[in-house]
């Protein structure tokens, strides 16, 4: 099939089309949810990369998603910087860097040792956020507050009396929307490359991806800095919206957090992450506002869920729609 | 004209040598046959050529380069390629993907990041050529996990040789497919192997494939070579016939 299909064009124009709707027809609160779904699912596609793509589970994604996020609030606390623009760059420069750095350590090694590497660097990462408390605020975090588009073009045009709220869900909305849209097509293009398919040969079987001249650890290296990379936008991107960068974002629980929404959407489709990022948020929002005991619910949830769909709710879909075309065809 | 010189070359795992001390030369356009019964060091020497492990002691000489201390990659470049024994697949990919992958890795493709690789007409021409060749174009769109083992045996060898190698090593080609299925096999590996000009070397346990498609054939015994002759000289020799024939079937023939 071909990978620009009309078929595949029309639905991807569909989805676009709900996305670009909803704020008009959404109350504020769900639209920042929408939101939160779209900058995770960057933050899972990230992550993916690695997983579904290149057979590496990493526990450390909290790293480069906190390091965008306080990346941005010490532009505005130490420059007075509010310059969206500025969070996105700077916030995806020191993911990279961090990357990096991790990525040198990290590649040497494979499967749990792997993992466990990546997470325990991450959470170096978290013990300082915690505990230079004089530069991070420690516990108490670090506020971010509404940053100014595209230069300012789009915010004074609305004057101060917009209130935050509204902004958030609509300009700010519509900012992430093009953002997600924008590192989507890029990953999209990169798992469909060359190098793509040299990832997926090398998660495939890594000896014989050596023997046709595929040096594994340095596209694995590259793979770590993209992923590290696409993780960092989301944290940089999710901070404005949260208002408030804590330590949590760089605790490991965070990392397990977008693992899950790998595994919960599906990691072996292009898709399954972010489907998986909006059903997580959502499930947790949810359980949240539900009940006290929300993380066992939401634990046993989603425990089921992964049970019941090992290949994830993408996946699934995929097997449903592939058995009803065979069933309709006969 | 000799392709590969291998020197004096040693490979040991602990206490036990595996490659001892083993000498020989490997013309170019030969089809060389290496037999030995299990451990004789026949797949160590090929993963020692391949730069899979490097070896204790020695060198080897491939084309007038000494290539004793190059990398995997370094030696494909240089025109040296391997199939496996335990079929080595990318199950995930598609069979012409699988094909495909080698000559993007060939061409230095593999570093794109922003080009589609399956608009690619050139590279996708040139696999489905291989494919054409291996008699597998039928399975190209299917994934490489899902076609019968003779086919994955035949992939093996077809991913190897879209490195365009110069010498290519065959880990035992036709095991793990049915009797009726080898000869087969091995007509297509060989029509190939023979037609391109490309030099092998097989490393087979059926008597009957290797006397019958070698021109040469070398013999290996607890880690050093036995004998070298054609496949007459061999069938003829006695050394032979007592420490390897004698645990095989006298070939038919």
């Amino acid at each position: 099939m071909d990978l620009l299909s009309p078929r595949r064009l029309i639905a991807a124009g569909v989805v676009l089309a709900v996305l670009l709707v909803l704020p008009l027809v959404l109350p504020p609160f769900e639209t920042l949810q929408v939101s939160y779904g779209l900058i995770f699912g960057i933050a899972a596609l990230g992550f993916n990369l690695l997983l579904g793509y290149t057979g590496l589970l990493s526990f450390g994604h909290s790293a480069f998603f906190g390091t965008g996020a306080y990346a941005a609030a010490f532009l505005v606390k130490y420059w007075g910087i509010r310059s969206m623009e500025a969070f996105v760059v700077v916030g995806v420069l020191t993911a990279l860097l961090v990357a990096a750095v991790f990525g040198a350590v990290c590649v040497r090694y494979t499967r749990i040792f792997f993992g466990i590497l990546a997470l325990a660097l991450s959470q170096v990462l978290w013990s300082l956020a915690l505990k230079l408390f004089w530069v991070t605020g420690g516990t108490d975090g670090l506020r971010v507050p509404t940053p100014t588009l595209l230069g300012g073009i789009v915010t004074d045009a609305l004057g101060a009396s917009v209130d935050k709220t509204a902004f958030l869900a609509h300009r700010y909305y519509y900012y992430v929307l093009a953002v997600f849209v924008i590192s989507t097509a890029v990953m999209w293009v990169i798992v469909h490359s060359p190098f793509g398919k040299a990832l997926q040969a090398i998660r495939d079987n890594e000896v014989r991806a050596e023997f046709v001249g595929v040096q594994v650890r340095r596209y694995r290296y590259v793979a770590f800095l993209v992923s590290g990379a696409f993780t960092g936008l989301a944290g940089a991107l999710w901070v404005p919206l949260n208002g408030l960068t804590t330590p949590d974002v760089l605790y490991w629980p965070f990392s397990g957090r977008i693992v899950f929404m790998a595994v919960l959407g599906g990691f072996r489709t292009f898709w399954g992450p972010v489907v998986g990022a909006f059903a997580y948020n959502y499930l947790e929002v949810w359980a949240v506002g539900s009940t006290v005991y929300w993380q066992l619910v939401l634990g046993l949830i989603l425990v089921t869920l992964v049970l019941a769909m090992p290949t994830g709710l993408v996946g699934t879909a995929n097997q449903l729609f592939a058995r009803l075309r065979r069933g309709a065809g006969r | 004209m000799s392709l590969l010189e291998i020197r004096n070359v040693t490979k040991t795992f602990g206490a036990n040598t595996a490659v001892n001390d083993v000498s020989m030369t490997i013309q170019a356009g030969e089809f060389l046959g290496l037999i030995g019964s299990n451990g004789a060091g026949k797949t160590t020497l090929v993963n020692l050529i391949s730069g899979f492990f490097p070896a204790d002691h020695g060198a080897l000489v491939f084309d007038g380069l000494d290539i004793t201390r190059q990398s995997i990659n370094e030696r494909i470049r240089v025109g040296i390629a391997r199939s496996f024994q335990l079929v080595n697949l990318f199950d995930h990919l598609t069979v012409l993907d699988n094909v495909a992958l080698t000559i993007f890795a060939r061409q230095g493709k593999t570093r794109h990041l922003w080009t589609l690789s399956d608009r690619d007409a050139a590279v996708r021409d040139e696999a489905r050529a291989v494919l054409r060749q291996f008699g597998l174009e039928a399975n190209a769109g299917m994934l490489a996990g899902g076609i019968s083992q003779g086919e994955r045996k035949l992939l093996d060898v077809a991913v190897a040789y879209a490195l365009r190698p110069k010498l290519l090593f065959l880990d035992e080609p036709t095991s793990g497919v049915s009797t009726r299925e080898k000869a087969p096999i091995m007509d297509i590996i060989t029509g190939v192997v023979r037609a391109e000009g490309i030099t092998a070397v097989v490393i087979e346990h059926d008597m009957d494939i290797v006397f019958r498609y070698s021109d040469r054939i070398v013999a290996m015994h607890q880690g050093a070579i036995l004998a070298s002759g054609s496949p007459e000289e061999i069938r003829r020799n006695e050394q032979v016939a007592m420490t390897l024939l004698g645990t095989h079937a006298e070939p038919a023939g």
